[in-house]
């Protein structure tokens, strides 16, 4: 069996392996263009799989509200643009306040919701929270739908077209470059965060062994808090990202994203902070080989034929840890 | 305290239960069916206005048959399965003609409950093939022009007036997209001289469209045809823009309307779209965006006189036919000629609109301006 799985594994490599050099071969500059355009997708995917991830880590808990925290960070920095763009205030200040009051938003509801939905059902059976997580995204699309609109919002971008980059504009986009080196900052901040912080040393406790952490005197609420509040503020990032990517928003648009996320987190292993960044990377970057090389109409079918064929010969994700545990 | 919130619970309940509606017996009941919630609310709303206003005009003449009409009111969110439900609540509410609904997929649906109800629908905005080529919707009619009729303008628009040699099609994958581009794809290779160089489905509502995007960059397409809705269209264009690809967007009436241009913004200058012929000259037309204007405080939308004249349409039958049977109404259906915003319009023996065709318009300006 093993065996048979090695060979298997080997083949396809070789076979994707081929095809890869000739296409490299063939056209390198497309090669090149989809390979940047699936690293802003990954990157994307990163930001708010990092959320599922670590909540994960630390509660077992999937937190199926994390799309709309990412959807509700893009409502707000498009409200506040307009409030000061009416106002008629600097562009690059407009930027900066948008990106800080979606972050705060987002926190503020990552932090509620938390307390509200899954607090009170701490120590109930696992799908008790995770039924609430759902019953909780429902109820944050439908409230935004209901008190903002259902109709798609145009979202005029809020990162400039830089003139430096206009020559490399048709490789990748100004607004892409953008994307993928926030994501890259992101993740080192995240990364001295929880390696060397004192609250990061907690989570990594808490993750290990909350009742062990709790004798030892941190506070496991205010580490769960502070969680969902890094989660929401990375998701909050890449909702605002998003929208100046593609220009529009609805209260929609966190289920497909917060999907996609999820698949990303679980590919990588959930639970597991570089696994959810690989697994981003690994999504989008073969969603968009598959569509430029094959046919878009299948993409999403073969992102979750990813995610199964992974599962079947690594059942924890690519760096996740061996424990038998049920969703 | 337990007991008495069983009561409680109880009572109410069984409220709910004998809430039955109250049938008032001298009006006829119309149904608006379509899209009046969520992105596409748009033009579910244009063509349930057209029928609310066709509705005060009518009854101000005395209604159908000396009796008033009382409009119902579904909501099928331009989803099959939602239309199958809605469709089925409006009949055991007592509806006896439909005007309705919006999305082709929708309507195709909801369709196997009205045919079986024997009752007539009449649609403002569903375009697709199917509906009438194929002899399963005997009772459907429609007051816009067909999807096959669209599909040649665009061709022919596209080789003539474009010259355009390669061209790339994308669609959404829904009923009314992927058959819409799959018209013009059958239309291009039965003319030729036009090759499509691109013939993809997208997801609606993807995160991001880049790599398509990519590749219709590298397959030098020289326009580019869309087959959906105005959101997805719009990221594309915007994501077309931008990366500085060369090539001409072109859509069908599901981007026409102001919904496109202000969600693409400065993107939108130059793309060209298929739409219902402006008929704004037309005195009736002018007079019903007038009360459209007095009693909603904007525009009309894009579906607004097509719905009134679906309206218009039935009552028109069931005056010919002098009853609501569903035979003679069908049968007066072939025969009437009706006044419309449209102008005067008819219907073929298929169920399709004679009199109202499409036109081909531009953005120019940030406004859809006709050019042929």
């Amino acid at each position: 069996m093993r065996w048979i799985s090695i060979g298997l594994g080997l083949a396809v490599t070789g076979v994707i392996g081929f095809f890869a050099v000739r296409e490299l071969l063939i056209d390198p500059l497309y090669f090149f263009e989809l390979f940047l355009g699936g690293l802003t997708r990954g990157s994307i995917y990163a930001l708010i799989a990092l959320g599922y991830t670590m909540v994960y880590g630390i509660i077992q808990l999937i937190n199926f509200a994390h799309g709309e925290i990412y959807m509700i960070g893009a409502m707000t920095a498009l409200i506040v643009a307009s409030v000061l763009g009416l106002w008629g205030w600097n562009t690059a200040v407009i930027a900066i306040l948008a990106f800080v009051f979606a972050i705060v938003y987002s926190c503020a509801y990552g932090f509620t919701v938390e307390k509200i939905a899954y607090k009170p059902l701490r120590h109930a059976p696992r799908l008790s929270a995770l039924i609430s997580a759902i019953g909780m995204s429902l109820f944050l699309q439908n409230y935004v739908m209901l008190a903002q609109t259902p109709e798609y919002l145009p979202f005029r971008t809020l990162i400039p077209d830089f003139h430096f980059w206009e020559p490399y504009a048709h490789i990748i986009t100004s607004v892409e470059l953008t994307i993928i080196i926030t994501t890259v900052i992101v993740m080192i901040l995240l990364g001295i965060l929880i390696k060397f912080t004192r609250i990061g040393k907690a989570m990594r406790a808490t993750a290990q062994d909350k009742v062990m952490a709790a004798l030892l005197g941190i506070n496991v609420n205010n580490v769960i808090s502070a969680t969902f509040v890094v989660g929401s503020a990375t998701a909050a990032i890449g909702g605002v990202l998003i929208a100046c990517h593609v220009g529009q928003i609805n209260f929609f648009i966190g289920f497909l994203a917060g999907l996609k996320a999820f698949i990303a987190a679980v590919l990588g292993g959930i639970g597991s902070i570089p696994g959810a960044v690989l697994g981003s990377l690994v999504l989008g970057i073969s969603e968009s080989y598959f569509t430029g090389y094959f046919w878009s109409e299948y993409e999403d079918v073969f992102a979750f034929s990813i995610l199964v064929l992974i599962l079947i010969f690594r059942p924890s994700g690519i760096l996740g840890k061996h424990d038998a545990q049920k969703v | 305290m337990k007991s008495l919130f069983k009561v409680i619970a109880v009572a109410v309940f069984s409220m709910i239960v004998f809430a039955a509606p109250g049938f008032a017996a001298d009006t006829v009941k119309v149904a608006s069916a379509g899209v009046i919630s969520g992105d596409l609310a748009p033009y579910g709303i244009s063509a349930l206005r057209g029928a609310e206003i066709a509705v005060e005009d009518l009854n101000a003449k005395g209604g159908i048959l000396g009796k008033k009409i009382e409009l119902l009111v579904g909501d099928d969110v331009c989803k099959p399965e939602v239309a199958v439900n809605i469709a089925t609540k409006l009949v055991s509410d007592g509806a006896q003609m439909i005007v309705g609904h919006v999305c082709s997929g929708a309507t195709i649906a909801a369709n196997k409950i009205y045919k079986d109800a024997n009752l007539l629908i009449a649609s403002a905005a569903s375009t697709s093939d199917a509906l009438t080529f194929t002899g399963e919707h005997p009772n459907f009619f429609r007051t816009i022009a067909n999807d096959g009729a669209q599909a040649i303008l665009m061709t022919d628009f596209v080789k003539n007036e474009l010259k355009a040699k390669k061209v790339a099609l994308i669609h959404d994958k829904g009923d009314y997209g992927k058959g819409q581009m799959e018209l013009v794809r059958d239309n291009f290779e039965k003319m030729g001289g036009v090759e499509i160089v691109l013939f993809e489905g997208v997801t609606t509502g993807a995160v991001d469209y880049s790599a398509i995007v990519q590749k219709i960059k590298r397959s030098d397409a020289e326009v580019t045809m869309w087959g959906g809705y105005h959101s997805d269209a719009s990221k594309i264009v915007q994501l077309l823009e931008k990366k500085r690809v060369d090539t001409t967007f072109f859509g069908a009436d599901g981007i026409i309307g102001d919904n496109f241009t202000n969600l693409a913004g400065k993107y939108a200058e130059g793309v060209y779209a298929t739409g219902p012929n402006d008929t704004s000259g037309n005195a009736l037309y002018q007079e019903l965006s007038e009360k459209h204007q007095k009693k909603y405080g904007e525009d009309p939308g894009t579906f607004f006189h097509n719905g009134y004249a679906c309206m218009q349409a039935l009552a028109a039958a069931a005056e010919k036919a002098g009853s609501l049977d569903y035979d003679a109404m069908r049968a007066a259906m072939f025969e009437i000629t009706v006044d419309s915003p449209l102008g005067p319009i008819g219907f073929d023996e298929k169920g399709d609109v004679v009199g109202a065709g499409f036109s081909v318009y531009k953005v120019i300006d940030g406004k859809y301006q006709q050019v042929n």
